[in-house]
């Protein structure tokens, strides 16, 4: 293999497996480190940077990061890296006086259509720069999907208002009531760019006998929106929920919280298959929520005008060698009572307001057609980021696509070719404070996950309004934030020091070292110390060594970043260096 | 010397040997020692060596004298039994524990100060007396836990971190073991597990007293420019003469080596020892011509390695004892004590 080219961003970027798999790219190692020194404000800042909203992601995030945790590969659980976030938003002091006011009038006006996610991201990176921005909002409250599908026990209406105003406060023309009925007028207007965030807000319906039949059918997040403008405050006993995805989770706990007694979640697949995300299912789970597998929904019941229940067929699957299921067979139909059901089963896009007359490109499925990097539609100027781009994702997707739409928006205005995108950048510091001793805390933490805390069974259905989470107390903070393996803490090798002692393989814990003749890369893979099978993790390789000429291989794997191949160095060959991506954003550009 | 303990994380997918551990089971405490000394990396060699023996740590005992080598018995193999005796004084410490236990496998570990000064005479009568047993000398030319002055392993005109020559002529193990008539000789270098690790097994597996050579640069005091006994030093005059590959009774003969090319020994437990001839001229089984070999390469300054000579015919110290099949400290008291009427009886005879 060719030696690795560590100057090149995206060698050390992918080491960091949190920041990697996070779409806006959170500096996570680092904020943990702030949080871990009491600097609260500090890791606020650092994940407000990226991710626009840290109270908000703190609580609801789909934590794609988790998953990808280091951790995670030593047979452990993650760090609780979106509960830690939370605890930065918990302590911040207010951090409005440390946000850049808006800009000089650049005399560029841009109009953002719905005040959800992705618009309010565009906002938050275009007020520096001194544009006006004019935000269309067709209820009386901005958020977008953040407000009216989630439920105000797992997001406060107050850690809303304020990350929001951190934004519209800085001099956003917020128009709420104001829908959008026609993107024509709006081209009218003569706007310098038109940003469209209207996310996805058509919940799909079912065609089954009885569909038409009961006022006690409803669609899941209609329902939601409703429950969240406190326009419905009730519902019966007896809750069906059809689905079984994050919004069928919100859906239940909220029936419950209604006056639903026995709420049923009814699922076609078995738990495999499940679209919820595993910690949502054991909060329903653990407020005695009932989820029942293999049903598929057939008919309403209908007795005297009155929905009375739901006939299913119970299916039974095969599990093939492949993990794939076959198709079902049907065991027998059952019918189950209920007083309501909930239609939880996903999204669609939906753009009455655009007229086929503006000339705006739509694809086979009546979406724009929109880029994936500059998020510019076939229309000039008129930009696409959240739910409404490329259909339902989540919310750290749609700041990320704000991001992106805000340097192309930036470029645009400013007569630049939006197709030439800032680059990634990369900066190393080494973190040696003494001998053996480091700027981080890099001896390895035994300690297990922290479970979060939650408020009682018996108190937390007594208000919609009462969070459940308690968020980490200072004591369980201190614990998890020592589980961080500091991932950003880069292993750096300079091989003209190397006299092949091999300290470091030796030391390594988890023998992710070995020096050894080069190869291709299957090859060097089958001649570790220590297997190396996992091809999503790369390898890092040396040129030659000055005295044999073999080279040194390091498989970024498992590699847990308590720096003892570095203190076993006899000659300074490895060196801990911190590294730290710089990810551009429109306000970067100009500095 | 670091600060935090070896995390015990280990890699979920690390194989494990027919004793059902992990290479990590065979570690032991941290080293103190400076980074980058030669020693660690011959106390990774010992354990993987044992880890690919299988044998479990309980079985064998370490013994050692005083020194920096000689502190690594520690830094390996945490399960296993060890004494840290007296400077120079390990062999007569390891002939009686292997008299008292022939059941237990012995690795004696020491330097070049502790085996080729101070303990001279010791090492010497270990050899003769063939105690069964693999003596590791950890061989650096200096004393480094005294800030490195020449050891007696020093070659003639090696320069000391300070500049000054060596005016005298080196004791060289190797040769002196085997004209003591040591039945294994090798030598290894701390720098090349590759071929260090094959020599340890064979040396565990041969029934007798395997003396091992192990050059193991200083880091610290003889790792610069002008020292023989420097990592650049040594692999740019390392002469490799055999390749041992080590066979135990269950594995297969490896089989893609020429025939010819390969010669096997058969060791006293059925395993063998496979012997790849890097050089023509050169028979790990003909002892003077292993002698002329090695003196002849020293002249020219160059470092012989590898397998250098082996006898496996003669018998251990237990065999020439006639001692008991039973180790001595299995033995019922009553067995171990003839009592005073059978004392009396054997003393009658000499008077």
């Amino acid at each position: 293999m060719n030696p690795t080219k560590i100057n090149l961003p995206d060698h050390f970027h992918k080491v960091v497996d949190c920041q990697w798999g996070c779409p806006a790219h959170t500096d996570v190692p680092h904020y943990i480190r702030q949080i871990a020194q009491g600097d609260f404000t500090g890791a606020y800042l650092e994940n407000r940077k990226s991710n626009v909203f840290p109270g908000i992601l703190g609580r609801v995030c789909d934590r794609p990061c988790e998953p990808a945790c280091r951790r995670g590969r030593l047979d452990e659980e993650p760090v609780a890296i979106c509960r830690l976030k939370r605890v930065a938003a918990d302590n911040a002091d207010d951090i409005a006086p440390l946000l850049p006011p808006k800009g000089e009038p650049n005399g560029k006006r841009i109009a953002c259509v719905g005040a959800g996610t992705a618009s309010l991201t565009v906002a938050n990176d275009l007020i520096p720069l001194g544009y006006d921005i004019v935000m269309f909002e067709q209820h009386d409250k901005p958020g977008g999907l953040m407000r009216t599908n989630i439920p105000s026990f797992r997001l406060p209406a107050e850690v809303l208002d304020q990350e929001i105003g951190y934004i519209v406060d800085r001099g956003v023309d917020l128009r709420l009531n104001t829908p959008v009925n026609s993107l024509q007028s709006l081209l009218d207007d003569g706007f310098d760019a038109i940003f469209v965030g209207t996310g996805a807000p058509r919940g799909k319906d079912i065609n089954l006998p009885g569909r038409n039949e009961s006022d006690r059918i409803h669609i899941g997040i209609d329902w939601l929106e409703q429950v969240a403008f406190e326009h419905t405050d009730s519902i019966g006993a007896n809750v069906l929920i059809i689905g079984v995805g994050n919004t069928a989770m919100d859906c239940c706990r909220t029936a419950l919280r209604l006056g639903g007694k026995s709420v049923k979640v009814m699922a076609r697949k078995p738990r495999q298959w499940f679209k919820a995300s595993a910690w949502e299912l054991e909060d329903a789970e653990e407020e005695n929520v009932e989820i029942i597998v293999n049903h598929a929904p057939k008919a309403f019941v209908i007795e005297n005008g009155k929905l009375v229940g739901m006939r299913f067929d119970e299916l039974n699957y095969d599990i093939g060698d492949d993990g794939q299921l076959s198709a079902p067979t049907i065991v027998k139909e059952v019918t189950i009572p209920c007083d309501d059901v909930i239609l939880a089963i996903g999204q669609d896009n939906a753009f009455p307001w655009i007229e086929a007359s503006t000339g705006l490109a739509l694809n086979k499925w009546d979406c724009p057609e929109v880029s994936e990097t500059t998020h510019q539609s076939s229309l000039s100027g008129v930009f696409f980021g959240g739910d409404s781009a490329f259909g339902p994702k989540n919310i750290i997707w749609a700041v990320e696509h704000g991001h992106r739409a805000a340097i192309s928006i930036h470029k645009h205005c400013q007569g630049q070719d939006i197709t030439d995108r800032p680059e990634r950048g990369v900066n190393l510091l080494s973190t040696k404070m003494g001998i053996h001793e480091w700027s981080y805390s890099n001896d390895y933490d035994e300690t297990d996950r922290l479970k979060m805390n939650h408020v009682d069974l018996t108190q937390r259905f007594k208000d919609i309004r009462i969070e459940v989470e308690l968020g980490f107390n200072a004591e369980q903070t201190a614990k998890e934030v020592e589980r961080c393996l500091n991932c950003d803490i880069q292993t750096v090798f300079a091989e003209k020091l190397c006299i092949e002692c091999d300290a470091c393989m030796d030391v390594c814990p988890t023998l992710c070292l070995t020096i050894t003749h080069n190869g291709d890369e299957d090859d060097l893979r089958g001649r570790l110390r220590a297997p190396a099978e996992n091809k999503d993790q790369i390898l890092y390789v040396s040129d030659k060594l000055p005295q044999t000429g073999k080279v040194m291989v390091k498989d970024e794997n498992l590699c847990i970043h308590c720096g003892l191949c570095a203190e076993r160095c006899p000659t300074g060959a490895w060196d801990m260096r911190k590294s730290k991506v710089s990810i551009p954003y429109a306000v970067s550009m100009e500095s | 010397m670091s600060f935090i303990k070896k995390p015990k994380i280990t890699h979920p997918g690390l194989p494990r040997n027919a004793a059902g551990l992990t290479l990590r089971d065979y570690e032991g405490a941290m080293s103190t020692l400076c980074a980058g000394c030669g020693h660690d990396s011959i106390s990774s060699a010992i354990m993987q060596a044992y880890f690919e023996l299988a044998i479990e740590p309980h079985r064998v005992a370490k013994v050692s004298g005083i020194g920096c080598s000689s502190k690594t018995p520690t830094y390996f193999l945490g399960g296993a039994h060890g004494f840290n005796s007296v400077h120079g004084r390990m062999p007569s410490i390891a002939t009686g524990a292997n008299a008292a236990n022939r059941e237990l496998q012995y690795i004696g570990v020491s330097g070049d100060g502790d085996s080729l000064s101070i303990g001279l005479g010791q090492f010497a009568h270990a050899i003769r007396r063939n105690v069964n047993m693999m003596y590791l000398i950890e061989n650096n030319g200096v004393y480094g836990l005294t800030k490195g002055q020449f050891s007696a392993s020093a070659d003639r005109g090696s320069k000391a971190k300070k500049g000054e020559a060596n005016p005298y002529s080196p004791i060289d193990p190797v040769l002196l073991a085997i004209s003591l008539g040591c039945t294994f000789v090798g030598r290894g270098f701390s720098g090349d597990k590759e071929h260090l690790v094959p020599l340890i097994k064979s040396a565990i597996s041969h029934s007798g007293f395997a003396l091992l050579d192990i050059i193991s640069p200083c880091v610290t005091f003889n790792d610069h420019e002008g020292s023989t006994k420097s990592y650049a030093h040594t692999r740019a005059h390392m002469r490799e003469t055999v390749h041992a590959d080590y066979t135990s009774v269950h594995e297969e003969i490896v089989s893609h080596v020429e025939p010819g090319e390969f010669k096997k020994i058969q060791m006293h437990d059925g395993s063998r020892v496979g012997f790849k001839r890097v050089d023509e001229n050169f028979d790990p089984t003909d002892r003077i011509g292993a002698i002329s070999y090695i003196e002849s390469h020293r002249a020219k300054g160059e470092v012989v390695t590898g397998l250098l000579y082996l006898e496996e015919s003669t018998s251990e110290m237990h065999h020439v004892l006639g001692s008991s099949e039973t180790a001595m400290s299995e033995l019922p008291y009553e067995k171990l004590n003839p009592g005073a009427q059978n004392l009396e009886r054997i003393q009658a005879r000499w008077r």
